[in-house]
């Protein structure tokens, strides 16, 4: 049985890749169809996040931007704690279908695991806590 | 020798498919290391039976034996695996469907609307 890595879906708008774009790719259209407010600064390297009135939030960082045809970022990886440095990447492609677009979003990363970072995420945390208890003792002892 | 996701993630969910082994694992992430007589005082289970289980953990090496008071031994929960499996059930969790039919009625719905200046819609966003 394979560790899932990978989310793939395809959706049919009928919609233009140009409108579909501006969807995915502004603080008003990702406000108004993923999270409840947005925003997003669209370019490589730039940084946007979403909230939900449920109150959740994402982080994002922009990583692609090939107006119309391909969106692409990466964000925290939901369910893992907040320092995990472990990110999967989203990337939007559009592709003209008649008047329409086909919109393909493949979300990769799930199974993400070098050895290096595995090793230090254990003892890492191991280390912090250990050190964090110790001056919690030496701070107690001292008083 | 890298280890291998998949079957740190099987390890993971075949310790949590037993209500004693689960029980167990709550006992060290809540109240932190403990003995195996620390957890039969706390839990239901025989000691005997807690200490067959926890040698089975510590093989699948989702606790950790370490020294502990006058020679007994203590176990430690390693939070490394259950990462791990939580990538597994993140994946499990990731919901695109939803998103993606918002995103379609999203744009029916302003194809729909006369088109108004971003002033105009931040406005009506708002109020």
């Amino acid at each position: 049985m394979p560790f899932p890595d990978r989310i793939e879906r395809t959706v049919e708008l009928a919609h233009p890749p140009s409108k579909v774009w501006t969807a995915l790719t502004t603080a008003d259209g990702l406000g108004a169809w993923f999270g409840n407010e947005a925003t997003i600064d669209l370019r490589p390297g730039g940084s946007g996040w979403m909230r939900w009135t449920e109150g959740f939030s994402a982080d994002m960082r922009v990583e692609r931007v090939e107006e119309p045809t391909v969106f692409g970022f990466t964000w925290h990886i939901n369910g893992l704690p907040d320092d995990d440095p472990r990110r999967t990447y989203v990337e939007f492609t559009l592709e003209p279908v008649g008047a329409g677009t086909r919109l393909t979003v493949v979300e990769s990363g799930f199974a993400q695991l070098p050895e290096d970072a595995y090793r230090s995420a254990y003892d890492g945390n191991v280390k912090g806590w250990a050190s964090e208890l110790g001056e919690l003792v030496d701070y107690l002892d001292a008083a | 020798m890298p280890p291998d996701k998949e079957a740190i993630a099987e390890q993971v969910f075949s310790a949590l498919a037993d209500p004693s082994r689960r029980a167990i694992l709550a006992a060290l992430a809540s109240e932190g290391p403990a003995t195996a007589t620390d957890l039969a005082d706390r839990l239901p289970i025989t000691r005997q039976a807690i200490a067959k289980h926890l040698a089975l953990l510590a093989e699948a090496g989702l606790v950790t034996p370490e020294p502990g008071e006058r020679r007994r031994v203590r176990y430690r929960l390693r939070s490394a695996p259950m990462q791990v499996a939580q990538q597994f059930l993140a994946a499990l969790a990731r919901d695109w469907d939803r998103p993606l039919e918002a995103l379609a009625q999203h744009l029916n719905r302003s194809a729909r609307t006369p088109t108004t200046s971003p002033l105009e819609h931040a406005r009506g966003r708002h109020g």
